[in-house]
Order: structure tokens, then C-alpha cells, then sequence
């Protein structure tokens, strides 16, 4: 068996793949979810930009599932300390993720316009939500929220919406819109395509100049550039340059790298605020003493082993059939097309 | 206290809930593919409908079984924080395993089944719900995993300070006897409620039809067959669980039947008006010896009651009240077996009918098989009822407390968990309401035309 140590940070590792992991993917069907009412002018075109995230979007969403578990398994107090302390903003995230996992199924059942309608604004609605309460919890982990010396969130509901956090929110809601409307982009035809297309490049600056505004802000705010060193290392700057580029891939209708791109600035800069926590896993802002660890709020070495070679096994299976998905829907969808939802 | 209280409501309502959608989803997806099955190896395009029509309801279904579950994943963090911090080391790990191992087959394999019936060959499409199927029933395994670790813990030694449980054998935790008598019974609940709504279903258009529609005469058949061997599975494997409840937890058996004092040969209680302050009967009809007979396959077998196993309690555990509602207790246990005994004389009676290619059937019978769809719905809660109600005072059995494994109040107030739960419960009744609306809506509609069924589900 491996030292407590190693598999501490072996977890630690395994939980930001995970959230890495959920942010690329669900990422762009949030994004799809926003862009849903402006985009699509019709009922048709409503269909193909749900058709295009259609049978991914429950696989994407099993990626927070299954960090939810892993934190709870991995690290029971993290997982204990989070989800009571942040109590209502994760009820608020729950009800939109329950409206929209549903909008997704009961919006075609019906032809009742008015109904097609309130599904549509439900699947707004579920997508907006998360795309701002994602980078609101980020925000504060890092920047340190009052914590206790019993782990206890002590904090209220309020304290969550200092400006940091927002701006982090907001920063992230206009990633992931950017990062949907590239994805569109990629999987649309004709007018639909060139209404995303002209929607994502409207969109980078502002999504750019919010990445950068946080950029600083987290520099000011956080100690995570002090910790991180004067140079950050390649991880953050690449996270800037790759969003950066996303303009002139775009203006080239390099969709395809443009994707890859918007999901690297999403990727990178998840990492980064992992690696500026570790090994820290909830910055407590009362005393650095009472700051959860992967040391102080892990579970023991046996259980970790049993879920490394869990996660050994299975983690590289679940990869190996999620591209065979994205590979099978690989074609574009046009007016042509057959729909599903 | 009041906090407790509303946590407890919370948990029951929502798990309630979940388990309301979940049953069907685990025994329609088998169902479903079975259709599919068929269609594959006869090449009949009857059966590609049937797989689209019941698939349609799976779909449908499966939905809300989904938002609930997101909601049960993290309820343990929102209400039970210390419970999480207690246990996480052990239940944390059968929740991760069946994201990893059951929910993330299920949804994508889900996907590429809804969306794949143009870009697989046949074969492959088919193998994608009997995926589908698979896993669902293996999410089942997980979670009851981790629900058995609290009804009978295994594996597991207490740390030093005796604040956290920790796993000292992952495979004494999965092999838990108890995993082994509760999976089946749930797996056949399940079913037991997909095939009584094929019943149901099938029935109706039977009756619209005045008996003369094909497919749907297919569908009772199948539907028949799948109820008889669901209902008798599921009542066989409630017996062993109630053989095996008698080692882990007597004092469950105890409420269940209400039985007040130790009895050798037990008698099985009929019915029964009890005194739970008093801990007497008020009124009670019971046939002497058959709990013996149900619980040691022998007239002969002592059954431990109430008043004994508390005054146990008190010397392993120390003084308090280790008696669960009675009342609660006792009467989920009826109607649950209430409900199988009549499910499985309805089931054989309608496999009766399909036999002998019977499908007039009298105005009585048909208004019967219409509504007997409701049963495992009923089955299925009072179940889960008597088996967490039962539990208390214990959490974890033997272990942790319920009162002592809520969030505390200084980090969630009660007027949180309250509008939580106000919140849930109005978006909940809301899903519910659609959902019914909707499975109504495709089953009255039929099977989809050829045409349709090249494209939409
Ligand atoms: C269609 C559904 C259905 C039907 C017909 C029955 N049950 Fe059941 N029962 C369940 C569905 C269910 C369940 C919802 O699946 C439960 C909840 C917890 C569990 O393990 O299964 C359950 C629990 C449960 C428990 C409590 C287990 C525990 O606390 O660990 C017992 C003793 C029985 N059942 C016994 C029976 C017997 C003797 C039946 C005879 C007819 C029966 N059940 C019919
Ligand atoms: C299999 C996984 C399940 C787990 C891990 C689980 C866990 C729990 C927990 C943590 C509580 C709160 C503490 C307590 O009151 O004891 C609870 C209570 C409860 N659960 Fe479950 N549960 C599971 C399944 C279900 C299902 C499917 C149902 C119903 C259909 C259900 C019905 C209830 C009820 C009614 C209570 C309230 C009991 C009371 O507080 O008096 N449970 N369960
Ligand atoms: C006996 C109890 C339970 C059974 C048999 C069960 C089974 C299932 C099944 C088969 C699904 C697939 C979706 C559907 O059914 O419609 C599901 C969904 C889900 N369940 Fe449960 N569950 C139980 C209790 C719980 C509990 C206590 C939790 C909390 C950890 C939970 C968490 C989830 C989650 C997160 C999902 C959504 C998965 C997805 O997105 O695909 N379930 N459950």
C-alpha cells in the first residue's frame, strides 16, 4: 500500500481531473442552454441546438456526480463542510439542475407552443444558474470563507455574494456561453452556423476582458499568485494565450481548434486554482489553522487505495466509450437532419 | 430538535420521491429490451414499435428518476454533515463507485440508444439498451451497498476517539449478507411495477380495442409472464429478508408485527390496534405460530418482542429509547404485503387469461388489471418506509444516532431546511403531476406509425 501522503494528493489530483473534466464538457452544454432562446429563431432551430447536445448532456452531467462522490468518499469533511455550508446556493443550483435535466425530456412531447416555450426558458434558466453559482463556489473556496475550528461553515448565504465572487460568476457564465456558441458552431449548418458564429466572435471580448478582470482581481483578493510564485508557471499563461487565440481561429472558421481552445482556457484555469489550494481544499478565513486539507479532512489510507484502483480501472473505460459517443454524433445537424428531442 | 425533525421529513420525502420513478426505470429498461430483443431476432417491425412506444414511457420516466437522484447525492452533505463526516470514509465509496460504474454506463449508453437508431447496425443498438438495463440494476447494487452498510455495518472499526467509522475490509462491506436478501427483493420490486404497468397499459387498449389489437395483445403476454416471475421473486425474497432481518435487526420484526412480548411459537398478526405508550395490544387478531413458521420455516422458533429487546438495548447500548414507531412500522409492513399477496394472485390470474389466448375479458377483471399498476407503487414506498423507520433510533445501526448525525443548526437552521424542503416538495408535486400527464398522454396515443418510428422515439 502506498503512504497516506501519496494517496492524499493522489485524490486531490483525481477530484480536479474530475471538475476539470465536468467544466470542459458540461461547460459547452451550458452554453448551448443559454444561447438556446436567442439563437434558435424557430421551433426547428430550437430542436437542432437541443439535438446538438442531446446525447451528451447526461453523460456530461454524471461528471459532477461523480465528483460529488469522489469528494465524499475521498474527503468526507470537504464534502461535509461544502454542501452544508454553501446550503442555499447549492439548493438553488439543484432546482436548476432539476428543471433543465427534465426540460430536456418533456419539451418534445408536447407540440403546445406555450409549452415548447416554458421548457425553453426552463432549460435557460437551468443552464444560466450553474454557469454563475459554479464560479461563485470557486471564488470563495479560494479566497477563504469563515470556517470554524469544527469545520463548521459559520458563515450566512450573503457572505457567498462579495464582489470577488461575482465577478468570478460572471466571468465563468461568459466563458461557458462563449465555449457553447464555438461548439455550435462546430455542429451546425447554414443560418443557424452563422448565427453562431457571429454570436461567439460578439462574445470573446467581453468573455476575455472578464477572464483578465478576474486574472487580477484573484491577484489582489487571494494569495494564489503568491503561493503560485512570481511566475505562475505555463499552466495559467497558457490559459490566457489559448482564450486569446480563440478570435483568429475563429476568424479563420477554425472551429475545431477554436473549441479546443475555449476548453483549454476552461481546463487551465480550473487547474490553476486547484493547484494554487493545494493542499488546501477550503481556505478557512477566521484562522489559517482551521483551513481543511487533503491531510486533516481526508479518509483513510485503505479506503483511498480501494478507490485508486477503482478509479485505475474504470476511469480510462468511462474515457474510451464518452469519445466513442462523440464520435458516433460526429456529423453536423442541419435542416435536413432527423431530431430526436 | 425541530431541525432534526424537518432533516428527517426532508430525507423521507425526497427519498420517497426518487424511489417513486426509480422502480419503474429498472424494471421497464429490462422490459425495453426485451422488445428490442425480439425485434432483432424476428425482424418483425411489430416489435421495433413496441420497443418505441415502451421506451417512449421509460424515456419519459427516467427523467425525473434522474433530477431526483442529483438531489439524493448531495443531501447527505446538506442536512447530515456530521453523518457524512462519520461514515464518508465507508459510504462514500459505493456512492462513487456507482457514478463511476453504473451512472456514467447508464446515461451515455442512454443517449446513443435514443439517438442511434440510423447510425448503429441493429445488433449493436440492441446491445445499447440491454446496457442501459444493466446498469440501472447495478446503480441499484451500489446504493443498497452503502443503505446496508447503515442497516447491518460490516467491515469497519471506530477510531480512537470513536468520531469516525472507518472501512477495514472493502469486501466484507460489498458480500454484507444483507446486500445479498435486499438487492433481489428490490430488483424484483422493480419488476414487478414495470410489468404491472405494461399490464395496465396494455389492458387499455385491449379494451379500446374491444380485445382485437395485436401488438398490445403481444405486450399483455409478456407483460403476464413478467409480473408472475417479478411477483413471485419479490415475495420469495421479502421472506429471507425478513429471516435475515431477525439476525441484524429483531427489534424491526418486532414493530413490524407488533409484538409486545417474547413468544415462542410467535403468532403472525393479522391485525392489530396497539397501545405504543403502554406497549399492549388494544385489539388483535393473530394466527398463532405462523411468524414462528414464516421466520424459522418451523411451527416451532422463538421470536424476541419489544419489551425484551429494549431491556437488551440497555445493556449493550446504554439507557434510552431504542424503539422505532410502531405504528408506522407495523402498518407499512401490511401494506406491502398487502399488496404483493393481491399482485401475485392478479398476476397469476392474468396469466390465466393470456394462456388460454383469452383477451375478453369481464368488466371487473379489465377495471382490475386498469388499476393494479398502482400496487408496487404503494409496495415499493411502505417498503423503504418500514425498512428506515424501522431502523431508528439508529442511523447506522448499533453505531450513530440519528439525532446526532444532523447538520448542526449553527451551520443550518431549521428555517433553511425548511424552505428547502418547501422548495423540493413544490417542484417535486410540479415533475410529478407532468410526468404523469405525460406517460399518459404517449400510452393512451399507441404505438407509433412506421413512419415515426424512423425518427422520433
Ligand atoms: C413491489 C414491491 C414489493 C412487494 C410486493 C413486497 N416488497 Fe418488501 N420491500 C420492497 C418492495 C416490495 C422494497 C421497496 O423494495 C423494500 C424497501 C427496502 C428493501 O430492501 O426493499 C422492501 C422492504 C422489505 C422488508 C424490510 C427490509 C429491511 O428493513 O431490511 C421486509 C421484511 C420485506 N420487504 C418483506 C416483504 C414480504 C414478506 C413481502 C411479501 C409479500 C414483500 N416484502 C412484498
Ligand atoms: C438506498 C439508499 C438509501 C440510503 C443510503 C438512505 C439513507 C437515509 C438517511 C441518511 C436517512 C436520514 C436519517 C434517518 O432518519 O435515519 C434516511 C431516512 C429515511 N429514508 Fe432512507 N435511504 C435510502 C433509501 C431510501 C428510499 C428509497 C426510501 C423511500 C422510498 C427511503 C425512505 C426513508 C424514510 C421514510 C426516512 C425517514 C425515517 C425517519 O427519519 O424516521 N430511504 N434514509
Ligand atoms: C434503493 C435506493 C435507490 C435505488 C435503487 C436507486 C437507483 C437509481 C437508478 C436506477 C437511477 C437511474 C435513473 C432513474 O432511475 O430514473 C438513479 C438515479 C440517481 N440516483 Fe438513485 N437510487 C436509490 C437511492 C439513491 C440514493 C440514496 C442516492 C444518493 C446518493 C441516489 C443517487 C442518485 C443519483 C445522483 C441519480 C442520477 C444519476 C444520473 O444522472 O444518471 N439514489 N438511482
Amino acid at each position: 500500500m502506498m503512504d497516506l501522503e501519496t494517496l492524499q494528493t493522489i485524490w486531490f489530483v483525481l477530484v480536479a481531473v474530475l471538475f476539470t473534466g465536468f467544466f470542459f464538457l458540461e461547460g459547452f452544454d451550458y452554453g448551448v442552454g443559454i444561447l438556446l432562446p436567442f439563437l434558435g429563431k424557430d421551433d426547428r432551430d430550437r430542436r437542432t441546438v437541443i439535438n446538438t447536445i442531446g446525447p451528451f448532456w447526461d453523460g456530461n452531467e454524471v461528471w459532477l456526480i461523480t465528483a460529488g462522490g469522489a469528494m465524499f468518499a475521498a474527503f468526507p469533511h470537504w464534502y461535509a463542510t461544502l454542501f452544508s455550508g454553501f446550503y442555499l446556493a447549492l439548493i438553488l443550483m439543484l432546482v436548476a439542475l432539476i428543471i433543465r435535466g427534465v426540460a430536456f425530456e418533456f419539451r418534445s412531447k408536447s407540440d403546445n407552443p406555450t409549452w415548447r416555450n416554458l421548457w425553453d426558458w426552463g432549460i435557460f434558466f437551468g443552464s444560466a444558474v450553474p454557469a454563475l453559482l459554479w464560479g461563485i463556489a470557486l471564488a470563495n473556496i479560494i479566497r477563504g470563507v469563515p470556517i470554524d475550528r469544527n469545520m463548521n461553515y459559520v458563515g450566512g448565504f450573503l457572505d457567498l455574494l462579495n464582489p470577488y465572487a461575482l465577478i468570478c460568476g460572471i466571468a465563468s457564465f461568459s466563458i461557458f456561453t462563449l465555449h457553447g456558441s464555438v461548439f455550435l458552431t462546430l455542429k451546425t449548418k447554414d443560418a443557424l452556423h452563422e448565427r453562431a458564429m457571429s454570436f461567439a466572435k460578439k462574445c470573446w471580448a467581453p468573455a476575455t476582458l472578464l477572464s483578465f478582470a478576474f486574472t487580477v482581481y484573484t491577484f489582489l483578493e487571494t494569495d494564489l499568485f503568491a503561493r503560485l510564485g512570481i511566475n505562475p508557471g505555463i499552466v495559467p499563461v497558457f490559459s490566457v494565450v489559448a482564450l486569446a487565440s480563440v478570435i483568429v481561429l475563429l476568424q479563420n472558421n477554425a472551429s475545431g481548434w477554436a473549441f479546443a481552445m475555449t476548453g483549454a482556457a476552461i481546463a487551465f484555469s480550473t487547474i490553476t486554482i486547484f493547484l494554487g489550494l493545494f493542499p488546501r481544499v477550503m481556505v478557512s478565513s477566521l484562522d489559517p489553522e482551521w483551513t481543511l486539507t487533503i491531510y486533516n479532512a481526508s479518509s483513510s489510507a485503505y479506503t483511498l487505495s480501494i478507490m485508486s484502483i477503482v478509479a485505475l480501472i474504470f476511469v480510462p473505460i468511462v474515457l474510451i466509450y464518452q469519445a466513442w459517443t462523440y464520435w458516433i454524433f460526429r456529423k453536423r445537424l442541419g435542416t435536413d437532419s432527423e431530431l430526436e428531442y | 430538535m425541530e431541525a432534526l425533525f424537518l432533516a428527517r421529513l426532508q430525507f423521507a420525502l425526497t427519498s420517497v420521491f426518487h424511489f417513486f420513478f426509480v422502480p419503474l426505470t429498472l424494471g421497464l429498461s429490462i422490459f425495453v429490451a426485451i422488445m428490442e430483443t425480439a425485434y432483432v431476432k424476428t425482424g418483425n417491425e411489430m416489435y421495433k414499435r413496441l420497443t418505441k412506444f415502451w421506451g417512449n414511457i421509460f424515456l419519459i420516466n427516467f427523467a425525473v428518476g434522474v433530477v431526483t437522484g442529483i438531489v439524493m447525492e448531495f443531501q447527505f452533505g446538506l442536512n447530515w454533515s456530521e453523518y457524512s463526516r462519520f461514515v464518508g470514509d465507508i459510504f462514500g465509496v459505493p456512492l462513487a463507485i456507482e457514478a463511476l460504474l453504473a451512472f456514467f454506463l447508464e446515461s451515455t449508453f442512454l443517449g446513443i440508444w435514443v439517438f442511434g437508431w440510423d447510425r448503429l447496425s441493429k445488433k449493436l443498438h440492441a446491445t445499447t439498451i440491454w446496457i442501459v438495463a444493466i446498469a440501472s440494476n447495478l446503480s441499484a447494487l451500489w446504493i443498497l451497498v452503502a443503505n446496508s452498510f447503515m442497516q447491518s455495518p460490516v467491515g469497519y472499526r471506530l477510531t480512537e476517539d470513536g468520531s469516525r467509522a472507518e472501512m477495514t475490509d472493502f469486501w466484507a462491506l460489498l458480500f454484507n449478507p444483507h446486500v445479498w436478501v435486499q438487492f433481489p427483493h428490490v430488483i424484483a420490486g422493480g419488476i414487478t411495477t414495470g410489468a404491472f404497468l405494461v399490464i395496465a397499459i396494455s389492458t387499455f387498449h385491449l379494451a379500446r380495442n374491444k380485445g382485437n389489437n395485436e401488438p398490445f395483445k403481444k405486450s399483455l403476454r409478456y407483460g403476464a409472464v413478467y409480473a408472475f416471475v417479478g411477483t413471485i421473486l419479490v415475495t420469495l425474497a421479502g421472506h429471507t429478508q425478513m429471516q435475515d432481518l431477525l439476525r441484524t435487526q429483531p427489534m424491526k420484526v418486532a414493530a413490524a408485527e407488533a409484538l409486545w412480548e417474547t413468544e415462542n411459537p410467535a403468532s403472525f398478526s393479522l391485525f392489530t390496534i396497539g397501545n405504543e405508550e403502554e406497549l399492549r395490544d388494544v385489539f388483535s387478531i393473530r394466527i398463532p405460530g405462523l411468524l414462528s413458521f414464516l421466520a424459522f420455516n418451523s411451527f416451532e422458533g422463538e421470536v424476541k418482542g419489544i419489551k425484551d429487546l429494549q431491556a437488551e438495548y440497555e445493556i449493550t447500548y446504554g439507557p434510552g429509547n431504542y424503539i422505532p414507531p410502531i405504528a408506522i412500522s407495523y402498518w407499512s409492513f401490511r401494506l406491502m404485503v398487502g399488496a404483493g399477496t393481491l399482485m401475485l394472485i392478479i398476476a397469476s390470474l392474468t396469466l390465466l387469461y393470456v394462456i388460454r389466448n383469452n383477451y375478453a375479458f369481464p368488466r371487473w377483471v379489465e377495471k382490475l388489471l386498469l388499476w393494479s399498476f398502482l400496487f408496487p407503487y404503494l409496495a415499493n414506498s411502505t417498503g423503504w418506509i418500514l425498512a428506515e423507520i424501522g431502523r431508528q433510533p439508529w442511523i447506522v445501526f448499533g453505531l450513530l444516532r440519528t439525532e446526532d448525525a444532523v447538520t448542526p443548526a449553527s451551520v443550518v437552521s431549521s428555517s433553511e431546511v425548511m424552505f428547502s424542503m418547501i422548495v423540493f416538495v413544490l417542484i417535486y408535486s410540479a415533475l410529478t403531476l407532468a410526468d404523469i400527464y405525460l406517460i399518459k398522454k404517449s400510452a393512451v396515443a399507441g404505438l407509433p406509425s412506421l413512419e415515426t418510428t424512423e425518427g422520433r422515439i
